[in-house]
């Protein structure tokens, strides 16, 4: 009976429903975007992280991976040290620089890994193969793109470029062996990889022995916490990141994101409890003669408050698979718009869909659906019945 | 015969701007158990407040009303509306079913409300059409049933719950005089099978087939005569 008027009451007014309906999916929609946005990043940026299996990361002290252009001196001896380690499965140590790609347009500046292809964690290979020799290297498609070269093509490299007499220095010929995806690079960044004595080489002695960045897989169990300790202990030029800690810093750093999603989720909120209150509002109003006719023959408040609960409810209830319908359209094409932003990893989604913040959506919708149907129906059934009937018998 | 309805000196007072306004003003008057009255009396004498205070839904300014033996006048919003539920039945002028529901499911509703089940409100609410003649229309919506028709179903569902009194506000108002002939006479057969009736009415026809016949004027009670 309780759902039987419900949807009768929600009928009545076809066209009010379908737009009330409309408005609260585009408000769920809103939400659903706001709360990925708002762990979004940060999901997206531990998966990032996590994916490649290490849970540790060396870099020179005070530092963030590749936030400078510091490097750890001594690199390899620490590197052996850490190898040696019953704690630690694999190490794999990266170097970073500069390549200059000579082409038939000019010199291509691009970002350049040092690595050791069998251990290495920054980049996934969609054709080709990974470097065997220390004359190969891999390349990003913006990279290829840039030269207009292809795998098996060789190209003439330099570690640096002197602009004024407009030269190649540290130079090699190196031959493209495989197509690469570089995780934490941005999407336009021109990027390549080879091995890491080739890369040192080419920058000179001073180069010898030194590392970026060293990232380190522990045995798995191990405590992360008390081994990042352990390390930070016995490397004291270094500091030791632990993904927890990585997690931490771009906190920080998203803070904006995080303020903005929550102050738009909230807005949203509001904007659909709004258009469900004003909606079982008006639509109370109009049935106050009946409610009150219901009450005059027995019919309890607290049944007519969950009758109107209940019809704001559905009302949430079918709003929210289109919201989230939409919200998903909507992430996406944002998700597209803020992957161009610069500097950003390519592999980062500022709207990461977990289903938990598909959960916490509906669940802020269905409450602020029964919040919404609350104060209108308590305050239609408890009007005074007989003062209603009258004033309803003289309308 | 014991008394079904005690009503003792009676007051209902509104606030008109800074001044109280009696429509009651010290009504008593006793109906006794299986009786059928009739209120008549001019507009603004009183009839619908008295019957709304009978009805337990509204609440005196001062004396008492018993239905039943039970002090009715202060109850609390929830008991109040249990005995509404269980002991009183309520027919409007206007009828006021429920458009969304269909005739049998307008009965329904209180009997729903009273907690019984499926099976037993439906084999009730279809026994209460049949009882006031409409046992074929009963999944026809009030938009569907003439004024009489709706009447009717609005009596079955005051019967619903069998309650100890049936309050009727102007019953007979928006129906035409044969329609209204067929209302008097389901009134008079409903009281002929014990229920007890009060009606608050315009109509002479009606009030001449109530037994009694409470006259009101300005408030108060002026005469009180057994019709036959």
């Amino acid at each position: 009976m309780l759902f039987t008027l419900a949807a009768a009451s929600l009928i009545r007014h076809r066209a009010r429903t379908v737009l009330a309906i409309l408005g609260v999916s585009v408000s769920a929609a809103m939400l659903l975007d706001m709360v990925m946005l708002s762990s979004g990043m940060r999901v997206s940026f531990g998966s990032l992280l996590t994916s490649q299996g290490y849970q540790l990361r060396l870099a020179p002290k005070g530092t963030l991976p590749f936030d400078t252009e510091a490097t750890i001196k001594d690199g390899d001896a620490m590197v052996s040290q850490l190898v040696a380690r019953p704690e630690v499965v694999a190490v794999s140590p990266v170097f970073g620089g500069q390549l200059y790609i000579q082409t038939a347009l000019g010199v291509i500046a691009s970002s350049a890994l040092g690595v050791i292809p069998a251990v290495e964690a920054d980049y996934e290979l969609s054709s080709g193969r990974q470097p065997a020799s220390a004359n190969e290297m891999v390349a990003n498609d913006a990279l290829l793109a840039a030269t207009g070269a292809s795998l098996g093509d060789t190209v003439h490299v330099g570690s640096g470029f002197d602009s004024q007499l407009r030269t190649l220095t540290g130079e090699r010929t190196l031959r493209i062996v495989g197509r690469a995806r570089f995780i934490y690079m941005a999407r336009e960044q021109k990027g390549a990889a080879l091995p890491i004595e080739t890369l040192r080489a080419m920058q000179g002695r001073d180069a010898d022995g030194r590392v970026s960045l060293a990232m380190v897989r522990l045995v798995p169990g191990q405590d992360i916490e008390s081994e990042r300790a352990a390390l930070e202990r016995l490397f004291p030029r270094v500091t030791v990141i632990s993904i927890a800690e990585a997690l931490k810093q771009v906190d920080e750093r998203r803070s904006y994101f995080t303020q903005l999603a929550v102050i738009l989720g909230a807005v949203s909120l509001v904007v659909g409890f709004l258009l469900v209150t004003t909606l079982v509002t008006v639509s109370v109003n109009e049935r106050i003669g009946e409610i009150a006719v219901m009450r005059a023959i027995g019919v309890h408040r607290w049944r007519i408050v969950a009758q109107i609960v209940l019809e704001a409810s559905a009302m949430m209830l079918v709003a929210s698979p289109v919201g989230l319908v939409l919200g998903l359209v909507t992430a996406r094409y944002l998700n597209s718009i803020l992957a161009n932003f610069p500097g950003m990893p390519e592999r980062i989604d500022f709207f990461y869909f977990q289903p938990s913040a598909a959960w916490t959506s509906l669940g802020l919708l269905a409450l602020s659906g029964v919040l919404a149907g609350i104060y209108p129906s308590w305050r239609s059934a408890s009007l005074p019945i007989a003062i209603t009937l009258r004033q309803e018998a003289v309308g | 015969m014991s008394a079904m309805l005690e009503v003792r000196a009676l007051v209902r007072e509104y606030p008109m701007g800074d001044e109280r306004v009696a429509a009651l003003r010290g009504v008593t008057f006793d109906v006794d158990d299986g009786d059928y009255a009739a209120i008549v009396g001019p507009s603004g004498c009183g009839k619908s407040t008295l019957l709304n205070l009978l009805g337990v839904i509204d609440r005196p300014t001062s004396g008492t009303v018993a239905i039943g033996g039970e002090r009715v006048d202060q109850l609390s919003d929830g008991r109040a509306t249990e005995f509404r539920l269980r002991r009183i039945g309520f027919v409007f002028q206007r009828f006021y079913l429920m458009q969304a529901l269909s005739a049998r499911e307008n009965i329904e509703l209180p009997l729903a409300e009273a907690g019984l089940g499926k099976v037993a409100r439906r084999d009730r609410a279809r026994a209460l059409l049949d009882y006031v003649g409409l046992g074929a229309r009963e999944g026809h919506r009030p938009s569907q049933l003439s004024g009489g028709e709706q009447q009717r179903v609005a009596i079955a569902r005051a019967l619903a719950n069998s309650p100890k009194i049936v309050l009727a506000d102007e019953p007979t108002g928006e129906l035409d005089a044969r329609t209204g002939a067929e209302m008097i006479a389901l009134f008079e057969r409903l009281n002929a099978d014990g229920t007890t009736i009060v009606v608050v009415t315009h109509d002479e026809d009606l009030a001449r087939a109530a037994r009694r016949m409470i006259h009101m004027r300005d408030g108060v009670i002026v005469g009180d005569e057994r019709a036959r």
